[in-house]
């Protein structure tokens, strides 16, 4: 009798397509061994039940046409930035800025000596995220990434941290991999944008000392056809800040996890979500927020507009532990649906083992608020111009979010440049 | 300015007649009020002037200075200079009152093929504007009648009003929910607008809105048509002795 069981011979065929990367091999090999453990993730998983991982977990990425990505507005053009640039998942040091930024120290992942800080950190925080619910295709990542950057925050950095990621093959298959690491008071802004290959699988990792500030904005690209499964896994020292939000519009599939930890008193982690999907589109943010401290503020806020049967998925949960006192914690989902074809399926779940805590979630979909719109026009404003205002004013919670106005004002200009190209 | 022939409007969804064979001329620079009993009709004469979803028109015509209101989309009949204040102003969350008024006031602009105002430009006139209505920078900063009061939302119409220097401005129950200092502020608002050029139908149930704004001609308006025309004293005549009165004299009754 044969006693390969279906998820082992999956994931056999799936690595029979990876070959290990040099360095960190310690770190690497941990990697590995949660990965044979747990198997790969399949649809009939409880995790997995709203997203079918089947085009993250095959051997080869699906072909993607490639966009044209002339279309988009640009991001960030007129942020003073340092510009890291990555095609199709390798970094392009031809036309990235150097690696060094006052009060950061850059090094890739890519090449990493003997003996770097990353030996100890890598994959860490990839691994304390895997209780108590298994994410093989991280622990994946962690073994097998080519690429990445790994970032040691010492004190403010000077200006942000821009990476790029362009698409120029429609075959690519990336597995790019983060590592940032936030000394005490340290502070740093990392913004990504572009859709990177035609298969990405993305961690990112955020170790926040104590009093350490990260502002993360994120853009995956218009890019229709790309594929893309992200991690984030923060852990927070006390009275530290962790704020991160994403854009995302179009895309054939698109998983975003985000593990966050309390480790230390006092901190805050906000993170949003704004995605705007129309016709082949499948969005899912899965959150993850554990308070294992006291008086820290969690606040989730995720929105998505959806038309011509584009699907939404928010899986959102809030731990808290025993003696995590005081806690704040808030989670918020909801869906804007632009016809009768598109879907928005939500789960929000709060876990609660303290007894002095806050914690409110909610979850709405619905359609255009037509007395809204009867008003604006009554105002004399077009049809589709109050339609993009209603729309705009229903994502304007998550780019509250972001601190930055230069950068906010990016994002809504990338959003209105969306609605424009997509009214009908 | 306003000219409304035999209009006959039903509810789209329902075999429901509302009016019933309006008629109503409305010259330029005059104000007039139609006084009436719920359920008479009058709101919805407002939102079908409007260009509101909802209501299917199965005779009869209205046009502004000559052309065809009821073909036209609802933002190219406020391009051509029609404003409805509305009975119950509508909170948009997220949408700034200052990026509200000025989008639609360079959308009609646009519209009428006139340049946008610049930011600058608009910023002297709203404040300009709003200080007359006592209208503070926080109610132009914050989201549109989102948190508003009663009377802020009323004042926010007139604002509006104001800013986007319509034609011809129908006022739908106006003076529901303000107090008295409140319609006294609306009032004065309405009146500074009130020129030879611009016209109003100012739709409500008391006379007391009329005390402050002045009609020069008043209908009574009943089972979805207009059964009574006069001046200024029927309107007298409605607060002193009601419509009963007027409705026996018609054959109709409170309730229809």
């Amino acid at each position: 009798m044969s006693a390969v069981s279906p998820k082992a011979a999956a994931l056999a065929l799936r690595l029979a397509e990876l070959t290990l990367p040099a360095g960190l091999a310690a770190a690497r090999a941990a990697a590995q061994a949660r990965l044979a453990a747990a198997g790969l993730p399949a649809k009939r998983d409880e995790y997995w039940r709203y997203t079918d991982p089947a085009s993250l977990t095959a051997s080869d990425a699906p072909l993607a046409d490639l966009f044209d990505a002339a279309e988009e507005v640009p991001l960030f053009a007129n942020i003073n930035r340092l510009k890291l640039v990555f095609v199709d998942g390798h970094f392009d040091a031809a036309v990235s800025d150097d690696l060094t930024l006052s009060g950061v120290e850059i090094s890739r992942l890519a090449d990493v000596p003997a003996g770097h800080w990353s030996e100890n950190a890598y994959g860490t925080l990839e691994a304390a995220g895997q209780t108590p619910i298994l994410r093989p295709l991280a622990a994946l990542n962690s073994a097998y990434a080519t690429d990445g950057l790994l970032i040691h925050v010492t004190a403010r950095a000077s200006k942000p941290i821009s990476v790029i990621y362009l698409r120029k093959s429609e075959a690519s298959d990336a597995i790019l991999h983060h590592f940032i690491k936030l000394d005490p008071g340290a502070e740093l802004t990392l913004l990504e944008n572009g859709p990177a290959a035609s298969r990405l699988n993305m961690v990112l990792e955020v170790d926040a000392g104590d009093g350490a500030r990260f502002h993360h904005i994120r853009a995956q690209g218009l890019d229709h056809d790309r594929r893309t499964v992200s991690h984030i896994f923060a852990r927070l020292g006390a009275k530290s800040l962790f704020k991160s939000f994403t854009l995302t519009a179009n895309g054939i599939l698109t998983r975003n996890e985000a593990v966050i930890e309390f480790t230390g008193d006092h901190a805050q982690a906000h993170i949003a979500g704004a995605a705007m999907g129309d016709g082949a589109f499948h969005h899912d943010d899965t959150i993850f927020i554990t308070h294992g401290a006291e008086a820290c503020e969690s606040r989730q806020v995720f929105k998505k507009v959806l038309k011509h049967g584009a699907v939404g998925v928010f899986q959102g949960k809030i731990l808290v532990k025993q003696g995590a006192q005081k806690t704040d914690g808030y989670q918020i989902s909801q869906a804007l649906l632009l016809d009768d074809d598109s879907q928005f399926l939500a789960k929000p779940e709060l876990e609660i083992y303290a007894d002095d805590v806050k914690c409110s979630h909610g979850s709405t979909s619905g359609a255009i608020d037509e007395t809204a719109l009867f008003y604006l026009r009554s105002r004399g404003v077009p049809k589709r111009a109050a339609q993009s205002l209603l729309i705009l004013a229903f994502l304007a919670d998550t780019i509250a979010e972001i601190e930055d106005e230069a950068i906010a004002e990016d994002i809504r200009a990338r959003l209105e440049s969306w609605l424009q190209g997509h009214e009908d | 300015m306003l000219e409304i022939n035999n209009l006959h409007v039903k509810l789209e969804d329902e075999d429901k007649q509302i009016l019933k064979g309006v008629t109503l001329k409305i010259g330029a620079g005059e104000v007039h009020a139609i006084m009436g009993p719920n359920g008479s009709g009058k709101s919805t004469l407002s939102y079908v002037l409007s260009g509101r979803d909802g209501y299917a028109v199965t005779e009869g015509s209205a046009s502004l200075e000559g052309e065809d209101l009821l073909a036209m989309e609802p933002e190219v009949r406020a391009a051509h200079g029609l404003f409805l204040a509305f009975q119950y102003p509508v909170e948009i969350p997220g949408v700034g009152n200052m990026t509200f008024l000025r989008t639609a006031l360079n959308a009609q602009r646009k519209t009428r093929g006139e340049p946008e105002v610049s930011a600058g430009d608009f910023l002297k006139l709203v404040r300009e504007k709003a200080k007359a209505l006592h209208i503070d920078a926080d109610m132009l900063k914050r989201p549109v009648n989102v948190g508003f009061s009663g009377g802020e939302k009323k004042r926010n119409e007139i604002l509006q009003m104001a800013m986007l220097e319509p034609k011809m401005c129908i006022l739908d129950e106006t003076d529901s929910g303000l107090d008295v200092d409140a319609m006294k502020l609306v009032s004065e608002g309405v009146n500074a607008l009130r020129s030879e050029g611009r016209s109003f139908l100012v739709i409500t149930h008391y006379q007391r809105l009329l005390d402050h704004i002045k009609p020069d001609v008043v209908h009574i308006m009943a089972a979805g048509r207009i059964i009574k025309t006069g001046g200024p004293e029927l309107a007298l005549e409605v607060e002193h002795n009601g419509y009963a009165e007027i409705l026996a004299a018609h054959k109709l009754t409170e309730v229809q």
